[in-house]
């Protein structure tokens, strides 16, 4: 593990999170979701977070993104206290931050065509002098869509794929500075992953667009991320640069979810 | 082009379970139709598990709903004949599709079911539900009852029964939603991707449990409806790649992913992420290009706009099915170069 | 929704109320000439050619009173129905999506509400007021039967909660306000429904309780105040059937149909419960459905049609 990436006054880190926890219920029945994570981001890194179902990856996913409240703990953009972030603070926060969960199909507001839907992150720019209509394209194009086709669909007649696909472009249209990708390739097919994660790729080198980006899938991980921790039980098991965390896994939990990654060929 | 005169009758697993011809299906939409599957010709045996991958967007889901007889507006199926079981069926544009055996000869598990269960009832009003649209008459106890009998012979808690969806893990959810929709014994399944929302600890765990259902024979086949080939490896006999509604490649699994012949299938291969170091140093492009837009698909091969092998046959004429029913390539490259793989040349 | 979905049900519960509503609403401005002071004959004079229906306890006709009295009742339905639906759908929604200590508070008033015999608070309120119209009973009523609605609505309500659009929407900076109307009531709109056609019939039902107590409207009639004189003046027992018959079959026919429209919407909404048409389709496809129509009717019932 790099050393200095969890030093505050490091210019470069983007966002740093400390002792982040969160518990659900009260007193001796209580979860702990999250149990004291923390880890730093430096511009344009990306960082994978990987971990079985009910790790607490999610969890963790809404509480950076403040849309759950945070036990304890602390976290902060460029240095910026962010935790306790409300009203226009909080609205500021969302044009930096911005996220695509995993479900297509309870991410769309069944009433709301793609027009509306993009329209309505748009009034987060509202101050920020841009022209709405051409970043909507934009963001439309970047995920493979043509804007005319699909902007006035409603989601019942998209695809999952498809739907996918326009919550990432709406995402990205914020231009925000970190994104998180909560599984959200997980629903799209091996070429279109591919082309997505290329353009988040592209994004963080272009944009210095920073990802934490959480997937059960090591193969994603592998190829995208700079960075890995691992998740169990809502404790941070491995954290380090990918190379030694998926080819030298330490932490028996890391080597059990390696071996369940099925494959294309037989391995050793 | 129709490739339904089987060259060769199989002999194993089994019976040819069901045979579909010529299957064209569209969504009505206010700017035209859109043939979300056109001419899909494909037979299954009996015991067979048959992966269904492609793009999305490739007409994967609308080819389950026209399988399993659960096609309803604005899809309509425009025409094709369906033999399940040694019935017939042909469907026709003027009539609904006939909604005859389903659930107990073929059971639709849909993309996403398992996030679809109303999260006011209890998982086991959804079985009563499922019991009772196939025999009316049973009482609710019963219903329960034999749903528990089901859960317990595989292995899985009977008390999910009375538990909400959300009480229930992401993985033990799908299985009790997949257990349930085979409470009928259907002769076939199709499953719309069921593994994809899972952790690989997970799938792993589900496709046990479809295996498990093959090998007690409560369910007869299985259509495996998914974009991760890998996954697909872990289960299939025969992998069908479907582009733009039509079915590109179709063949034995291991053939199909070591030697495939179609480049679209190539394609797809290539874009697959796996966990080892070659993929860190080398940049996955995925197919250049989007898939056409199925209101208007380009004439001849409908992968030559993205295709590297494409020429001028490739754009003006529909290519010819090479091989048999039971494993063929649907590409004039493959036409010219019988019994090569089409890896080296991409 | 496409009209093949409603039941037979439907249709019978929706011309029981377009007739009542018909007589209620047009019916004074077709048979004119008499009104509420108009005094056509003595003490239960029996149904003749003047008065179709006789006439009550000071001589006015009954068949007029009814029209008004049917008429009233409608009215404080309807406005008590709304009153009633949207301040329970206003609590309910807001507690079951913001959730905490504002969901806690809401549903703690909500049921100390639903503790308190609703007629007691009714009856308490009315003796308090002066004069009381038609409007005031209406209000009188909503003000006193909304909790049970916040409480059905809070449970809607949180589960569309558990939607990822509505994080979506949150990180698109929109606001609570926003929120509830766009993304949380559109999918609960049947159920809204339902519960306003059920607060009518309840409504129109408590009109008629509280009148019978003599603490309805004290202007005009009402079909729960024609009653009311109908037993005070002893019609009973000078077999003056037409004096309180009426009254009481219109009354039935005013809360069943709304009741009977409120179930059949139920099992529009929600498939699940179809009966009569349900079950002669499926004998005819004994064998048809698949658990794919089983999970989608789920559906339907739960993130609303
Ligand atoms: N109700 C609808 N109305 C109009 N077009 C539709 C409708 N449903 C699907 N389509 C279109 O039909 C095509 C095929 O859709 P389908 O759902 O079968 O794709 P799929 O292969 O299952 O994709 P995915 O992997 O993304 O689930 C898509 O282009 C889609 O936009
Ligand atoms: S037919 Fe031609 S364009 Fe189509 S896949 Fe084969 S080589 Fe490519
Ligand atoms: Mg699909």
């Amino acid at each position: 593990m790099n050393e200095n990436m969890n030093k505050p006054n490091d210019d470069d880190i983007v966002f740093a999170a400390s002792g982040l926890t969160k518990t659900f219920g009260r007193s001796e029945k209580a979860i702990r979701a999250v149990d004291d994570v923390s880890f730093a981001m430096r511009r344009g890194e990306i960082i994978t977070v990987v971990g079985e179902s009910g790790s607490g990856k999610s969890t963790l996913a809404r509480m950076i993104l403040r849309l759950l409240p945070i036990t304890s703990g602390t976290m902060a953009l460029n240095g910026t206290d962010v935790t306790r972030l409300r009203g226009r603070g909080l609205q500021e926060y969302w044009r930096q931050v911005q996220a695509v969960f995993q479900d297509p199909f309870s991410a769309f507001n069944q009433f709301f065509s793609v027009r509306r839907l993009l329209h309505r992150s748009g009034k987060l720019l509202r101050h920020a002098d841009v022209d709405l209509d051409s970043r909507m394209r934009a963001a439309l194009e970047q995920v493979g869509m043509h804007p005319a086709e699909v902007l006035d669909k409603y989601p019942h007649e998209l695809s999952g794929g498809q739907r996918q696909r326009i919550m990432i472009a709406r995402a990205l249209m914020m231009e925000p500075k970190l994104l998180i990708a909560d599984e959200a390739t997980s629903m799209l097919d091996a070429s279109l992953r591919a082309t997505i994660l290329n353009v988040l790729f592209d994004l963080r080198a272009d944009a210095d667009l920073s990802v934490l980006f959480i997937t059960h899938d090591i193969g994603q991980a592998c190829y995208l991320s700079d960075r890995v921790l691992v998740m169990q039980h809502g404790k941070l098991v491995e954290n380090g640069p990918t190379e030694d965390v998926i080819f030298n896994p330490k932490h028996d939990y890391t080597q059990r979810l390696l071996a369940d990654v099925p494959r294309l060929h037989d391995v050793g | 082009m129709i490739v339904m005169e089987p060259v060769l009758e199989p002999s194993v697993p089994g019976e040819i379970l069901l045979r579909a011809s010529n299957l064209r299906a569209e969504y009505e939409a206010a700017s035209g139709g859109i043939v979300a599957v056109d001419d899909v010709s494909l037979s299954i045996r009996d015991g067979e598990v048959l992966g269904v991958a492609g793009e999305s967007g490739c007409g994967k889901s609308t080819l389950g709903a026209v399988l399993s007889l659960t096609a309803r507006p604005p899809l309509y199926v425009l025409g094709g004949e369906l033999e399940i079981a040694g019935r017939k069926l042909s469907f026709d544009p003027d009539h609904a599709p006939p909604r005859l055996w389903r659930g107990s000869v073929v059971s639709l598990l849909p993309q996403g079911a398992m996030n679809s269960i109303s999260p006011t009832i209890r998982i086991g009003d959804f079985a009563v539900d499922i019991i009772r649209a196939h025999e009316p008459g049973v009482s609710r106890k019963e219903a329960i009852d034999r749903a528990a009998e089901r859960l317990e012979q595989l292995g899985l808690p009977a008390r999910a029964l009375s538990s909400y969806p959300h009480q229930l893990s992401g993985g033990m959810k799908q299985r009790v939603v997949t257990v349930l929709s085979t409470l009928l014994n259907p002769r076939l399944l199709i499953a719309d991707e069921p593994t994809s929302a899972l952790d690989v600890s997970t799938q792993k765990v589900m496709i046990e449990l479809l295996i498990e259902l093959l090998d007690r024979r409560l369910v007869g086949s299985v259509i495996f409806v998914t974009h991760d080939l890998p996954v697909l490896r872990m289960i299939a006999h025969r992998i069908a790649i479907m582009y733009a509604g039509r079915i590109a490649e179709i063949g034995e699994t291991e053939e199909i992913i070591n030697r495939a012949r179609h480049p679209y299938t190539g394609a797809l291969l290539a874009s697959v992420l796996v966990p080892e170091p070659q993929i860190r140093r080398r940049r996955i492009t995925g197919i250049s290009g989007a898939p056409p837009s199925l209101a208007d698909p380009p004439p001849g091969c409908r992968f030559h706009p993205r295709c590297n092998l494409a020429t001028d046959v490739c754009r003006t004429t529909q290519p010819p099915q090479v091989g048999d029913w039971h494993q063929y390539a649907a590409c004039w490259w493959a036409q010219d170069h019988q019994g090569e793989a089409v890896v080296s040349y991409l | 929704m496409k009209l093949s979905r409603f039941t037979s049900r439907f249709y019978v519960a929706l011309g029981i109320v377009f007739l009542v509503a018909f007589f209620g609403t047009l019916g004074p401005l077709l048979f004119t000439g008499k009104d509420l002071t108009t005094v056509v004959g003595g003490l239960y004079d029996a149904p003749s050619g003047k008065a179709w229906l006789g006439t009550d306890n000071l001589g006015h006709d009954v068949f007029t009173y009814l029209m008004y009295g049917t008429r009233s009742s409608l009215i404080v339905g309807v406005i008590s129905g709304l009153i009633a639906t949207f301040i329970g759908v206003v609590v309910g929604t807001v507690a079951g999506y913001v959730g905490g200590a504002v969901e806690e508070t809401l549903m703690a008033a909500t049921n100390i509400m639903l503790a308190i015999p609703q007629i007691v608070v009714l009856v308490l309120i009315s003796v308090a007021l002066d004069s009381r119209s038609v409007t005031s009973v209406a209000i009188v009523i909503a003000v006193t039967s909304w909790p049970w609605t916040a409480r059905a609505v809070r449970a809607q309500a949180s589960s569309v909660r558990t939607r990822e659009h509505l994080d979506i929407a949150r990180l698109s900076g929109a606001n609570t306000v926003s929120i509830i109307v766009f993304d949380v009531l559109p999918y609960m709109l049947s159920y809204v429904v339902m519960v306003f056609v059920l607060q009518i019939s309840i409504a129109i039902l408590s009109e008629a309780a509280l009148s019978l107590l003599g603490l309805g409207p004290s202007e005009g009639t009402s079909l729960g105040l024609m009653l009311h004189w109908a037993l005070a003046w002893e019609s009973v027992r000078n077999s003056a059937w037409w004096a309180f018959v009426p009254p009481t079959i219109m009354l039935t026919m005013v809360a069943f149909g709304f009741l009977l429209l409120q179930s059949s919407l139920d099992e529009v909404f929600n498939p699940r419960l179809r009966r009569d048409s349900g079950r002669k389709r499926r004998k005819r496809i004994a064998s048809a459905r698949t658990a794919a129509e089983a999970a989608e009717a789920a559906t339907t019932s739960g993130s609303g049609a």
